[in-house]
């Protein structure tokens, strides 16, 4: 199966210089701004149905945690997974193709926006039930340590899945079976319109990992270096001993919880998101770049208008794309 | 052919699948120490050690979500739940993740899963432990659901369960595990969706699964003794995909059927076969096809009252002569 095929791992490649690193995160998150921009305005006329989850101000998570891994490395999501496809390498005309249900999207327009599927890029879902899918990771962590390969999983999941039974199973169980798993908890610090605090004793993530034994850290959501590196610390715990990691990466969405959702109003406030928005991902690593003397103004309009360019190709791509053919109503439903 | 119980015929196709491939583990709370808590699994760790026999902690939705993403990397788990009862807690896992996978990932993640376990009543277990869950798993596309009732045949649908690309129930019995019966030597595999008639007959069908095999099978020597009555017994063997071909071609003979299972009636498997009947064999009907299933209450504890709430072969003979019009 397409999963199991082996690629190319990049682990002995020297790692690239910090600006380099650095420039290459800002060109993916860019990317990530841009297409979610360019889905908020597809939806608005229609062209994409159901629901959809916008990334926008989570960025530097995907871009830096996905930076830190390698090719043969496991990625599985929840359906907020539009910047982890993207930043994956998932190309951007299939991702937008799969949010139009058109037949050329990575999931052949049977899975939509929360359910981004690459096997040969071992993206491994968009899942729709919150925390159903962290079981899922360590299932694959299972995979990996029964095949002795030193691959990891990542698992993306929202501080709302704290508070389900599924992460609390999957994190003692990949605990006591020493799973090569990185649980990345994007703390956005609202499960759709209710605050953490409002919902959860424990207000601090990371604390979970006391009760399951397991090695914890907080990172700085909106400082992709910060996450690179909390996730290249994670990696090679998992990597040397299999063993598991809960990453708390505390960072803000800018937009509401989907497309239906406002912006601000009757759970968080105009000032508040206004705040947040001071600390952007995207305008904080430029401006280090900036500073650094490795980028000018020109040089981040440039890598802006590509990221524009990109994003309108896909969107050009996904409108021209045919529907699935009829037919695909009943394939895929078994395997046989 | 070699006499086995049910039990042994089990432990026998996870022991020959498990020699053949690798990538096929087991799963589940009990199968290692403990040897199975109904025995399924005995020797197998000490024959495939702790890596592949992998024992749980109390945590359905947990290990049932393990086995989906190991199946997702390769592997092809399979997943033993110490009662279907317990599965309920594990359902997100089989309906959300193992059965949708495939579909909504175009084609891209099979998911080769065996989840199994004994399901229905067994002796006094009261309420939450004698249940009958195959109305719910067949629902679902995306599964296919096996309900066995012989030795050979849990031996020959466990084997195609493992081998299966897709997600697979197979749905034992507590009350079935200690029956005996023969079982064909060396490689014997018993494909899903093939139905079995297990007595044959002429005068009604009786259509039924699992443990209610044997309850019919009494119903049907009865029916032969003392009404002169010859009665065929439908195993249907699959619940998903179901095999309408030899229902229709059983009814379509004998021109009376009667549907008995496990379940509750309303939604059952008897009400989906009552639909294949009515559709494909119509002008075939002598009678309306009549269903015996439990009562439809929470499962009580009593011994009398536990008795009256089960499918028997008093009732199935009642429903029999009925639909031949003897009453």
């Amino acid at each position: 199966m397409a999963t199991a095929t082996a690629r190319t791992a990049n682990a002995s490649a020297p790692p690239p210089p910090q600006t380099e690193l650095e420039r290459r995160m800002l060109r993916q998150m860019l990317l990530i701004r841009r297409f979610e921009e360019k889905a908020a305005e597809a939806y608005a006329l229609g062209k994409i149905g159901g629901f959809c989850h916008l990334y926008i101000g989570q960025e530097a998570v995907a871009v830096g945690s996905l930076a830190a891994l390698r090719d043969d490395d496991y990625v599985i999501s929840s359906y907020r997974e539009h910047g982890q496809a993207l930043a994956r390498g998932v190309p951007a005309t299939a991702v937008m193709a799969e949010l139009f249900g058109k037949a050329t999207g990575c999931s052949k327009g049977k899975g939509g926006s929360m359910h981004l599927f690459d096997a040969g890029r071992r993206f491994l879902g968009g899942h729709g039930i919150v925390g159903g899918h962290i079981p899922l990771a360590a299932g694959i962590g299972f995979a990996i340590r029964y095949k002795d390969g030193d691959q990891v999983c990542i698992c993306y999941f929202g501080e709302a899945a704290v508070n389900i039974g599924a992460f609390h199973e999957a994190l003692n169980m990949a605990s006591v079976y020493k799973l090569p798993v990185i649980f990345c908890c994007e703390n956005n610090r609202y499960g759709m319109g209710t605050a953490f605090e409002r919902v959860a004793a424990v207000t601090d993530v990371v604390e979970h990992a006391c009760s399951y034994d397991m090695a914890a850290e907080v990172v700085d959501g909106m400082d992709a270096l910060a996450v690179y590196a909390a996730t290249e610390r994670a990696a090679e715990r998992a990597r040397k001993g299999g063993h598991p990691t809960l990453l708390e990466v505390r960072t803000y969405r800018f937009m509401g919880h989907s497309m239906s959702d406002p912006l601000h109003g009757v759970y968080r406030t105009k000032e508040e998101v206004e705040e947040q928005r001071k600390r952007d991902p995207i305008t904080q690593l430029a401006h280090k770049l900036k500073e650094a003397g490795a980028l000018d103004d020109a040089a981040l309009d440039a890598l802006d208008a590509e990221a524009r360019a990109q994003t309108d190709e896909a969107a050009r791509f996904a409108e021209q794309s045919p529907d699935p053919d009829p037919a695909e109503l009943i394939t895929h439903v078994l395997a046989d | 052919m070699a006499t086995l119980t049910y039990r042994d015929a089990l432990n026998q196709a996870l022991r020959e699948e498990m020699q053949r491939d690798p990538n096929v583990f087991l799963m589940g709370e009990e199968v290692g120490v403990y040897q199975g808590a109904y025995k399924v699994s005995r020797g197998l760790l000490e024959e495939f050690g702790p890596k592949r026999i992998v024992d749980t902690p109390i945590a359905e939705l947990g290990f049932a979500g393990i086995g989906v993403g190991a199946a997702m990397a390769g592997l092809r788990p399979v997943i033993e739940f110490m009662t279907w009862n317990f599965a309920v807690l594990a359902l997100d896992q089989i309906v959300n993740s193992a059965a949708k996978i495939l579909y909504e990932s175009g084609g891209q993640v099979p998911i080769p899963i065996v989840f199994r376990g004994p399901n229905g009543a067994a002796l006094q277990l009261a309420a939450q432990h004698s249940q009958a869950w195959e109305s719910w798993l067949s629902h679902i596309p995306g599964l296919k659901v096996v309900a066995p009732a012989t030795p050979a045949d849990a031996k020959g649908l466990l084997k195609s369960a493992i081998r299966d690309d897709s997600p697979v129930i197979v749905l034992e019995g507590e009350m079935l595990y200690n029956i005996k019966g023969e079982v064909p030597e060396g490689e014997h595999i018993v494909p899903i969706g093939r139905a079995e008639v297990k007595r044959p007959g002429n005068d009604v069908t009786l259509i039924c699964h699992s443990k209610t095999v044997t309850v019919a099978l009494k119903a049907a020597e009865q029916l032969a003794e003392r009404e002169g009555v010859s009665a065929e017994v439908l195993d249907l063997r699959s619940l998903r995909p179901l095999d309408e071909a030899t229902i229709v071609k059983s009814v379509s003979r004998t021109n009376r059927a009667v549907v008995v299972e496990e379940g509750w009636p309303q939604c059952g498997i008897g009400a989906h076969v009552v639909d294949v009947i009515q559709r494909e064999a119509f002008d075939q009907l002598d009678a309306p096809v009549l269903r015996v299933t439990q009562a439809d209450v929470p499962m009580p504890y009593n011994k009398q009252l536990e008795r009256l709430a089960k499918p028997s072969p008093e009732r199935v003979v009642a429903a029999a002569r009925r639909v031949l019009y003897l009453d």
